[in-house]
């Protein structure tokens, strides 16, 4: 039966277009005002575009430990930004003795990786740790007690770390191997983001040939489809899901590192905002879609670095860096509102 | 039956609320009725007149002095080492006032509104507090200010500097409230001389963090930069957490300015060093802060791009200070971490002579302190002679006597050169 457009659109509907649509006006007004007014030059655009992706891809290996987990559990794992903070708050200390023996700056190769694997093996850990002690025993609770035992785990580990580390900010060695830039087509190009992009990447491609090319990854995507027939087929489901933790964990320590080379600082507070921003990547890309996370990912760290300046300086918003975040999550709700299982989502039926 | 008590008991709450709503500002003692003549010559009993009540100190308990500072967090070195400050005070009185202890404690105010304002409302719950020492910065003394006002006590800063706070008619100027710490008028000025006159920069930009501090020290700055002939090409803000500054630099960039200003705190402030670094306009700019950003950390925090960073600071000396570092040194096994420990020290021993000279004695030993005498004697503080010079108080709190100096960092070395005035 066909019912007229004003059957099938509701007040609600308009209202959220209306919201859309006044946002990209917003944007491409700001943005057509900001280019007018000619206050950056065009390699202003660059450096903050190549600062984006940097922030993107660290982004993007935070958002596999959400995506991961989402795939295979159905459920938000609130604690992983605590996963991501213990990596690198304890590679520190490793990292700080190295530089001042001079091991560092005799070996930058072997000592950065030494310090990414203790990274990458601490958060795997905590989040094996988390799983088996606030998620297992919660397996088949309601859907929202274990997402208030994430929260609390989240605090628990945070002020675990506070307690055991400080609550001062620990600051990382300079790497002076990788200080300087590069000139690349005429655009300057620092190595820290260098390294950041390509190590993102390379991440990224791990992460999907494991996912979609090794066994354990079948198994993964075998429990993800049906828990209940991965079991039958002879999969030990809690295997899995304790590989898909470490998998997730161990990606958030690299990101950590990565991280820590473009803001040199660890903190017990460190994981709260970036994790909070994978998480929006993961949703905006569509949850559970590895692609989707790492598009995300992209997206919400070249808004965040351009879209200040950008859009809202030609409006003569006074300092708009300080609705960086702001911007992060208009974008996220106009993205929503268009395409509301994110952009490479599909839309989910929910089976519990 | 089940209904008749639920009655009582609501009666009984809704009437134990009328009397706390009722109830004056929280007052230690409720005056004694007073007695007719007696027969017996025994010592009068002491009456408190006070207007805003009075503190009873039995013979055997202590006197109570807290402190409110941010002892927890990256900005912890400000405020550990203030009461680092008061602890040698407190030694050097000999755990003593007026022959009774000093029971010292307190509560970290985070150096933000939110945790200065629950600090604030736990101090303030406790009546046997006469003084406290704190805030550590000036917006959690705006958080934390009202309640402690509010309950009679005295507050004395050692670092509290934005000048709102002892401005006569300003709605952040609370009864009771006093610093030892300098007026940012007085900061804000000699750093805008620093780099009009001695680093002959005419073009600068400055950065706030939001907080009541840094919007007033940069307005500050920037007033006096302008009215000596310089140029403020942006005046602009990062949040105190925030860690990627690329977008707030390429706003500042656009302007090119000579030097930038930022009097903001920890992490924010290394990390604006750094990527101003690397910033292909502005890694050759003067970068300053302020006293906010006096600290080691600052050193571990921007790695080898602290090289050349400045910052203006109390300057402290004499042969008097000389000896405080000594024993700082020995009690804490480093020396001094920040900068305000001698300001927290002179503000101890100033509520300690205002204590002295407004307290009635019992006989027995007990002590009875008037509040408002006691904001009073402070008040009156004059020719205070302190390890941070000669100390007069206004009427509105401001009691120290200044001389800000500037001081260049380089790498791996703490504390920083002072480099202006030589």
């Amino acid at each position: 039966m066909l019912r007229t457009w004003r059957q099938r659109v509701t007040l609600i509907d308009l209202m959220v277009w209306a919201i859309g649509v006044a946002i990209a006006v917003v944007v491409v007004v700001g943005t057509i005002k900001t280019l007018q007014s000619g206050k950056y030059e065009p390699g202003v655009w660059l450096d903050l575009t190549f600062k984006g992706l940097a922030l993107g891809g660290v982004y993007a290996l935070i958002a596999m430990g959400y995506t991961l987990v989402y795939g295979i559990l159905k459920m938000i794992n609130f604690a992983h930004s605590e996963v991501f903070m213990s990596g690198p708050f304890t590679a520190v200390f490793l990292a700080i003795s190295f530089s001042k023996s001079g091991f560092m700056d005799a070996n930058p190769v072997v000592g950065m990786a030494l310090v990414t694997i203790l990274s990458a093996a601490v958060s795997a850990g905590v989040a094996v740790l988390v799983e088996r002690v606030a998620y297992r025993p919660l397996r088949n609770a309601p859907r929202l007690v274990p997402l208030i035992t994430a929260i609390g785990a989240s605090f628990f580990l945070q002020y675990a770390f506070r307690g055991l580390y400080g609550s001062g900010f620990k600051a990382y060695p300079t790497l002076r191997a990788l200080q300087g830039s590069i000139n690349f087509l005429g655009i300057q190009i620092f190595n820290t983001q260098l390294v950041v992009i390509l190590g993102a990447f390379v991440m990224m491609v791990v992460l999907y040939a494991v996912v979609q090319r090794t066994k354990v990854g079948k198994a993964m995507r075998a429990v993800s489809e049906d828990k209940e027939a991965a079991a039958l087929m002879g999969i030990d489901v809690d295997r899995v899901i304790v590989f898909t933790f470490a998998l997730g964990g161990a990606s958030a320590g690299i990101a950590g590192i990565l991280y820590i080379l473009i803001f040199p600082i660890a903190w017990f507070y460190m994981g709260f905002i970036p994790a909070l921003k994978a998480f929006t990547a993961a949703v905006l890309g569509g949850i559970g879609n590895v692609a989707g996370a790492f598009l995300g990912a992209m997206v919400l760290g070249l808004l965040e670095s351009v879209g200040p300046n950008l859009f809202l300086d030609g409006l003569g918003v006074p300092t708009p860096s300080q609705l960086k975040d702001a911007i992060a999550f208009v974008i996220l709700v106009f993205i929503l509102i268009f395409r509301p299982s994110g952009i490479l989502g599909e839309a989910v039926t929910d089976k519990a | 039956m089940s209904k008749r008590v639920f009655v009582l008991v609501s009666m009984l709450v809704g009437l134990s609320m009328l009397f706390t709503a009722c109830a004056p500002a929280p007052a230690a003692t409720e005056a004694p009725p007073v007695e007719g003549p007696t027969s017996a010559p025994a010592p009068a009993a002491f009456t408190c007149t006070d207007s805003i009540g009075c503190v009873d100190i039995g013979p055997t308990d202590p006197i109570h002095i807290a402190y409110l500072l941010v002892v927890a967090g990256p900005n912890e070195t400000l405020g550990v080492d203030s009461r680092n400050g008061i602890e040698i005070a407190i030694d050097d009185a000999g755990g003593k006032i007026l022959d009774h202890d000093v029971k010292f404690d307190g509560e970290d105010g985070g150096c933000d509104a939110g945790p200065g304002q629950t600090a604030g409302a736990k101090l303030a719950a406790d009546n046997t507090i006469v003084a406290v020492i704190g805030t550590s910065c000036s917006s959690e003394a705006r958080a934390a200010e009202p309640l402690l006002s509010q309950a009679g006590f005295v507050t004395v800063s050692p670092s509290n500097t934005a000048p709102d706070l002892t401005e006569a008619g300003n709605a952040n100027n609370y009864p009771g409230y006093l610093r030892t710490a300098h007026n940012d008028k007085v900061q804000g000025a000699v750093a805008a001389k620093y780099v009009y006159e001695v680093a002959k920069k005419t073009k600068a930009a400055t950065i706030h963090d939001g907080s009541l501090y840094a919007d007033k020290l940069q307005a500050v700055f920037a007033e006096e930069f302008k009215k000596m002939g310089g140029t403020i090409t942006a005046q602009t803000a990062v949040d105190p957490n925030q860690t990627d500054m690329s977008s707030v630099l390429a706003d500042i960039a656009a302007g090119a300015p000579e030097m930038i200003y930022f009097p903001i705190f920890q992490p924010a402030g290394p990390l604006i060093i750094q990527q101003a670094r690397q910033n292909a306009v502005l890694k050759d700019a003067l970068l300053m802060g302020a006293d906010g950003l006096f600290s080691p950390d600052v050193v571990t925090g921007a790695g080898d791009f602290v090289e050349g960073f400045h910052v203006s600071s109390p300057l402290v000396t004499g042969a008097d200070y000389d000896a405080f570092v000594a024993k700082y040194t020995t009690k804490f096994g480093k020396a001094p971490i920040s900068i305000f420990h001698a300001h927290a020290y002179d503000a101890f021993n100033m509520i300690k002579a205002a204590i002295e000279k407004v307290a009635v004695v019992d006989a027995d030993g007990t002590i009875h302190i008037g509040r408002q005498a006691l904001r009073d004697a402070m008040y009156a503080t004059k020719d205070f002679k302190g390890l941070t010079g000669v100390l007069s108080c206004t009427p509105t709190g401001d009691c120290a006597n200044p001389t800000i100096g500037v001081y260049e960092y380089h790498k791996g070395q703490y504390p920083p050169e002072l480099i202006w005035p030589k």
